[in-house]
């Protein structure tokens, strides 16, 4: 079953007088519970694709479907509630809430989703197997770059996205953390089937997803 | 959840937090300070008027109630009053003005003590020369007094006879002959305070001596003192006013200014909330409990500094100023200076509300 269904989406973004066209007609179907890698070089538009499958940004042209929810129809307060329910975002700097605790990072995410309920056992393996168990009662800064990282995985996926989406989430790790990273990603893709989107610029990285496309100028092709 | 973000936000910056509760609490304390200050002397001067001891009171025509008034009333409606039926003790007074808000004072000294009772001596006794003058305890302890002091007042030097204890109309007293002679108004009073052989006779007399002294204003002491009142002093309310509007405008520019600069240095943390999913009335939500919580702690600080202007008054001033503690005035200042801390967050929290997120979750 498709997850992800995305057909000739445009985007066009107006800077000063000049039409910068970002996306130039993306297809793109994902399946639940695949691991898709996608790369390509800076300015090709990668980035701007999560920004609308992450309802971060509207599109300008083309369909989104994303769990079966047309994206194109969606207003400002749509979008919050796709942010909140459907999708998770893993972001290249960790974006932890600094004057937080570990453990209030992720909760915060779950009080948005109108969710105080404690944390089911699945969750509490998936904070173990992260390796952030101990951590919980740290502040993000007395945390390495690594695990800030898994913790904002944690914070993602807490809410049981459709689509975890992650631009470029090695980007600030050294080679060891970076493959801890990337395992603990495909593992939880295998295990939980969670579905997974990676943006990265590493072919070394993209090798640990179930399929890789590349984006140029634009426009996706299958590599 | 919501509460604890607001709460490390605020313990995040310490000195933000504390110097905008103080900033807020000062409004708090000026509403305070003001209304205590008005109720205060007000309470003083009932209480001073009482301690005379008298039924009613006999002013000049022409003079306002609150007032202190001067040396214009013909003493010999003393020798009227005297004779009336009911009336046990009749004493003069006469009040001469030396300057703002400051008089001394004349009195017959053995009619005025058997009135209300004798004068309580902390130190010395009444007058013996000319040129002595009775002061109270915290006309004493302002001015640094004692018996045998010198006072300068009324172009002269007078010596500290007796310090007694407040409570006896005035603060300064002089022998009324004394005064009279150095105004240049012989046989010139003030005010006249009646005793009466029974105190239910007071409306009687009041009738019986109005029908005689149709222009001259008699009041019952009791109701004299009813009319210390803010609601008889249009300048004090307006001024309560003023200072209303001034603590509503100052708790409005702090807020302001604390959370405009809290959401820039934010915009961050406010754009990761966004692409978790918060709503713009979450984000608002949040800045407005931390205002509300800013507003709380400077209230508190507010009535806590009242205490302190209170302090400094009766420490250093205490015979020119008297500040009350006005409990029904703590949730009016406090509610006050919230509505100007609420509208001081309405732009910040807007601005933060629109904020889209991914102008903050820059990648670099
Ligand atoms: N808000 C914006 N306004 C104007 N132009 C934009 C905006 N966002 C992105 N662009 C432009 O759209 C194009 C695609 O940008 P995008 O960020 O998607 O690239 P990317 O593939 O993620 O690059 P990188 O690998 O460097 O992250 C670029 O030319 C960029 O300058
Ligand atoms: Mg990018």
């Amino acid at each position: 079953m498709a997850i992800i269904e995305i057909q000739n989406l445009r985007k066009t973004f107006r800077s000063g007088d000049v039409d910068v066209h970002a996306l130039r007609g993306v297809n793109l179907t994902v399946e639940k519970g695949e691991f898709l890698a996608v790369v390509g070089k800076s300015g090709s538009g990668k980035s701007t694709l999560f920004h609308i499958l992450g309802g971060l940004t509207p599109p300008t042209s083309g369909t989104v479907k994303i769990d079966g929810q047309s994206l194109t129809e969606l207003d400002e307060a749509g979008r919050t509630r796709l942010r909140r329910n459907s999708v998770g975002f893993v972001f290249q700097k960790y974006n932890l809430l600094p004057t937080l605790t570990i453990r209030d990072n992720i909760d915060i995410a779950r009080d948005i989703s109108g969710d105080t309920t404690p944390w089911d056992p699945a969750f509490l393996e998936v904070v173990e197997l992260l390796g952030i168990a101990q951590k919980l009662d740290r502040k993000p800064r007395q945390l390495s770059g690594g695990e800030q990282q898994r913790v904002a995985i944690a914070r993602a996926i807490v809410n049981h996205p459709a689509i975890l989406l992650a631009d470029e989430p090695t980007g600030n790790l050294d080679s060891e953390n970076s493959d801890m990273v990337l395992e603990l990603l495909r593992h939880l893709n295998k295990k939980t089937g969670q579905t997974v989107l990676m943006i990265t610029h590493d072919p070394e990285a993209a090798a640990f997803a179930d399929r890789t496309v590349q984006m140029r100028d634009g426009l996706l092709h299958s590599a | 959840m919501v509460y604890k973000l607001v709460y490390e936000n605020l313990k995040h910056r310490p000195v933000r937090t504390l110097l905008s509760s103080l900033a807020i609490g000062l409004g708090v304390t000026m509403m305070l300070a003001l209304v205590g200050v008005g109720e205060g002397m007000l309470e003083d001067q009932a209480n001073r008027a009482r301690g005379v001891g008298a039924d009613l009171v006999v002013r000049a025509p022409g003079s306002s109630v609150v007032g202190m008034g001067s040396l214009s009333m013909n003493q010999k409606i003393l020798d009227y009053v005297r004779a009336q039926k009911h009336v046990a003790l009749a004493t003069p007074i006469g009040v001469h003005s030396t300057g703002g808000v400051s008089s001394i004072m004349g009195i017959n000294y053995e009619e005025f003590a058997a009135m209300g009772g004798g004068f309580r001596f902390r130190e010395g006794a009444k007058f013996s020369q000319q040129n002595d003058v009775i002061v109270d305890d915290l006309y004493a302890r302002e001015k640094k007094l004692k018996v045998g002091s010198l006072l300068h007042t009324m172009n002269r030097d007078w010596r500290v006879s007796g310090v007694f204890a407040s409570g006896k109309l005035a603060r300064v007293m002089i022998p009324l002959t004394v005064l009279q002679d150095l105004a240049s108004a012989n046989g010139k009073i003030t005010m006249i305070y009646v005793k009466l052989d029974d105190p239910a006779n007071t409306q009687a007399v009041i009738d019986a001596m109005k029908k005689d002294l149709p222009e001259y204003p008699i009041y019952a002491m009791e109701e004299l003192i009813k009319q210390f009142s803010v609601n008889n002093l249009p300048e004090l309310k307006a001024f309560i006013g003023v200072v209303v509007s001034l603590s509503v405008l100052f708790g409005f520019l702090v807020v302001f200014l604390a959370m405009y600069t809290a959401v820039l240095e934010r915009t961050r943390e406010i754009g990761i909330l966004k692409a978790l999913g918060a709503g713009p009335s979450y984000v608002l939500g949040i800045l407005l409990r931390e205002t509300v919580l800013l507003a709380v702690i400077g209230s508190l600080c507010g009535i806590l500094m009242s205490y302190g202007t209170r302090w400094l008054i009766a420490t250093f001033i205490p015979a020119s100023m008297v500040q009350a503690i006005v409990y029904r005035w703590w949730p009016i200042a406090s509610l006050i200076t919230l509505a100007g801390a609420v509208l001081g967050v309405l732009y910040p929290a807007l601005k933060a509300a629109k904020q889209d997120a991914l102008d903050s979750l820059s990648y670099d």
